[in-house]
């Protein structure tokens, strides 16, 4: 290699060299200057806050929170509640984008027309309408707690949200949970030792139905076990409103609703697409080997499609988290609310933000890592 | 990172020497400076509370703390119309003070030793004394807020009112439970709509908000409890003095002419006046404006343009049904005091 511009190694690592060394010089004159001003301006800096007293309330946890906790743990009450809202947004998303998604390949007409619309409608407005729209259903549909609907017995709705009753606390539930991992776990040995055996033998074992039995069995013979306690924690108006039972909030319900149906649309196309990539060659090559229609899907038809919607599932996933983060219009106390209430408190912006974009990129970047990971396991193996 | 840490240090050691010398020339102020570049004073204030900074009908910002920003343009430029406003939330409000998005940041913020140092604002003075209330629905049948064991609350975060809520269920062993929603319009229609038993904030923003954006103000009552003190000022940036000073005598210049007499109808026949306190505040004598780098008539075009702070209060708050009480002047029972004018 020699040293000039005119040798082509020598020009690549060049470029390079300036490019990075430019990019970084750019990243120690945004910090200095960064630093430099907070210093002018007397704003306090650093991360001491974090354990200082929050002095606030927040309306629902998934961890107890006390004003008298720190800044810290309300920033955590925030990342739980945003992970809340996303876990169970993606898998309420992906049933029913799913469903959707089938339905449009639907050959009876009302059914495909509906999901049409369904799918142009959802997709075609903005999430933060949306959003609005579901909080005023919730707020102005509803009565007032003390004249709230009951549907059921114990099941009321109210603008206050949803109350319905929850098993009392007791001691066995957390074997029933213990029980129920159990239960999975030995489904996925189940499940390959009976692979193994119709491979060795043709035998075949009714897998579906063990694997329910396991799952669910397991943690019925441990409440059994525990006496079988069926006492209830029953919502009772009381005062302003219910106490006991478990409640659904107005916030979190409309972004859970919001969130679900506005990335389903999404996903039905995802679904549809992935349905239609599998040449329909293969649902014939299928039928003449005289493989049944509920196999079929299982054996040939989805294990094609899923290459083709995995990675574009992946994208929705990352969405439905990050759009979570509108619910700060909507009063749902996830984690940017809690960041922007505390870096207002404490007047620390940048610590703040730093801490949504670590939340952030912390939950999306697993989230991509199990979908990759995923997609690599299902993807087409060349032999 | 070692050079990285000498550069910065060095910089701060730059910057502390260069501080000295800037003390040395009064007359800079960076925001002043901007201001009279610029041609107007860019004014942080409310945008949704009445009697203190919303724009009417016609589009025109009108209040309490509108006022302020005008007077200081009334300072600055001999006119009190060269303001912008930019309407601010809660949650948006500091970052547009430090940022230098905003000259003066007039939203009906409470005056508290941690946003005094740690978030780099310097307050130079109250406009107006209030406290915290609730407000609830007279078909509640509440009479105390002590009665509001275990009330869902609409509040807005980012405010001293979160804090001072949480404190006061805390000190009195009862719960709640916050509904916090950001914008004030979302806030009122939350406790309209009955999400909330009880909307909090300052009196004066309750009364306001009963007054202009309740369908039947006779429907809510304000609780007699106020939990809190709540000084509301203009603050401007920590470190620029020269542009502090400006903005808190422009402020002390309208109570000080309540207090000598001096109004925007009566201020031009008072100008050959030979009582030397006016004769000082209309710049007759004194070169009180110049000591502040700004024209000597200064007072004399706040008090004409603007008026002085019972005129403002009068124009402002008193149509939102809240009596002069505290705020009156120390001469009239109140608590307004400023240090003099000279």
């Amino acid at each position: 290699m020699r040293m000039s511009l005119n040798d082509p190694t020598f020009r690549a690592i060049f470029w390079q060299v300036v490019v990075i060394g430019g990019f970084g010089l750019i990243v120690w004159w945004l910090i200095s200057n960064t630093l430099r001003n907070l210093e002018i301006r007397a704003i306090a800096t650093g991360w001491d806050f974090l354990t200082r007293e929050a002095g606030f309330a927040i309306g629902e946890s998934v961890i107890e929170f006390e004003p008298e906790h720190s800044y810290g743990r309300a920033l955590w009450v925030g990342i739980l509640n945003t992970l809340r809202v996303a876990i169970v947004g993606i898998v309420l998303a992906t049933i029913l984008g799913t469903l959707i998604g089938i339905g449009r390949l639907s050959k009876n007409w009302l059914v495909s027309r509906a999901c049409s619309v369904y799918v142009e409608f959802m997709r075609n407005l903005p999430l933060l309408v949306q959003l609005f729209f579901w909080w005023a259903m919730f707020q102005d549909a509803f009565p007032g707690p003390r004249e709230a609907l009951q549907p059921l017995p114990g099941l009321f709705f109210s603008n206050r949200g949803i109350k319905m009753p929850i098993p009392a606390e007791h001691w066995i539930h957390a074997w029933m949970g213990v029980a129920f991992l159990a239960g999975i776990g030995a489904s996925y040995f189940m499940k390959r030792w009976a692979a193994a055996r119709q491979a060795a033998t043709g035998e075949q074992f009714p897998v579906f139905a063990a694997t329910l039995g396991l799952v669910l069995g397991l943690p019925f013979v441990v409440w059994l076990f525990g006496g079988a306690p069926v006492a209830l924690d029953w919502p009772v108006m009381r005062g302003f409103n219910f106490q006991g039972g478990l409640t659904m909030t107005p916030e979190f319900a409309a972004l859970l609703v919001g969130l679900v149906t506005y990335t389903a649309g999404f996903i039905a196309e995802i679904v549809r697409a992935g349905i239609l990539a599998v040449p329909h060659g293969q649902t014939e090559a299928a039928s003449a080997l005289g493989i049944r229609k509920g196999p079929m899907l299982q054996l040939v038809i989805l294990p094609q499609a899923l290459r083709v919607i995995i990675p574009p599932m992946t994208s929705q996933f990352l969405n439905l988290t990050k759009n979570s983060s509108l619910a700060v219009a909507i009063g749902y106390p996830d984690l940017v609310s809690i960041a922007n209430t505390t870096l207002n408190q404490t007047g620390q912006a940048i610590e703040g933000i730093s801490i949504i974009m670590a939340a952030y990129l912390t939950v999306s970047l697993s989230i991509s890592v199990f979908m990759n990971w995923y997609n690599k396991r299902i993807a087409f193996k060349e032999r | 990172m070692k050079t990285m840490a000498t550069v910065l240090a060095t910089a701060v050691v730059a910057f502390a020497a260069a501080v000295p010398a800037q003390a040395q020339a009064p007359a800079s102020s960076p925001t002043l400076d901007a201001v009279k570049a610029r041609g107007f004073v860019q004014c942080g204030a409310n945008g949704s509370v009445a009697g203190f900074g919303m724009p009417n009908a016609q589009g025109v910002w009108t209040g309490l703390d509108v006022d302020s920003c005008r007077a200081v343009a009334a300072a600055v430029f001999g006119d009190a119309t060269k303001v912008r406003y930019t309407a601010l939330t809660a949650q948006q409000r500091f970052t547009a003070i430090q940022s230098g998005e905003v000259d003066i940041l007039a939203r009906n913020t409470t005056w508290t030793l941690s946003r005094d140092t740690s978030l780099g604002l310097d307050f130079v003075g109250v406009n107006f004394y209030d406290g915290q209330g609730f407000m609830v629905k007279k078909s509640a049948n509440i009479k105390s807020a002590k009665e509001l064991n275990g009330a869902t609350i609409c509040v807005q975060p980012g405010t001293t009112t979160e804090l001072n809520l949480a404190d006061y269920f805390r000190a009195n062993r009862i719960r709640f439970t916050p509904v916090v929603i950001e914008r004030l319009e979302e806030n009122i229609a939350a406790y309209l709509a009955g999400r909330c038993d009880a909307f909090t904030t300052d009196v004066s923003g309750l009364a306001s908000v009963r007054a202009s954006n309740t369908p039947v103000p006779a429907d809510h009552v304000i609780l007699p409890e106020v939990i809190s003190k709540e000084p509301l000022g203009p603050s401007v940036r920590h470190g620029d003095q020269r542009w502090a000073d400006i903005v808190r005598w422009s402020l002390a210049a309208m109570v000080e002419a309540e207090e000598i007499g001096l109004s925007s109808t009566n201020i031009d026949s008072q100008l050959n006046s030979t009582n030397p306190a006016i004769q000082r505040f209309v710049g007759a004598t004194g070169g009180l404006g110049a000591m502040m780098g700004i024209d000597n008539k200064w007072a004399y075009n706040i008090v004409k343009q603007v008026g002085n702070y019972g005129e403002s209060f009068t124009r402002n708050v008193t149509p939102l049904g809240i009596e002069r009480g505290v705020n009156n002047l120390w001469t009239n029972g109140g608590i307004m005091y400023v240090p003099p004018v000279r």
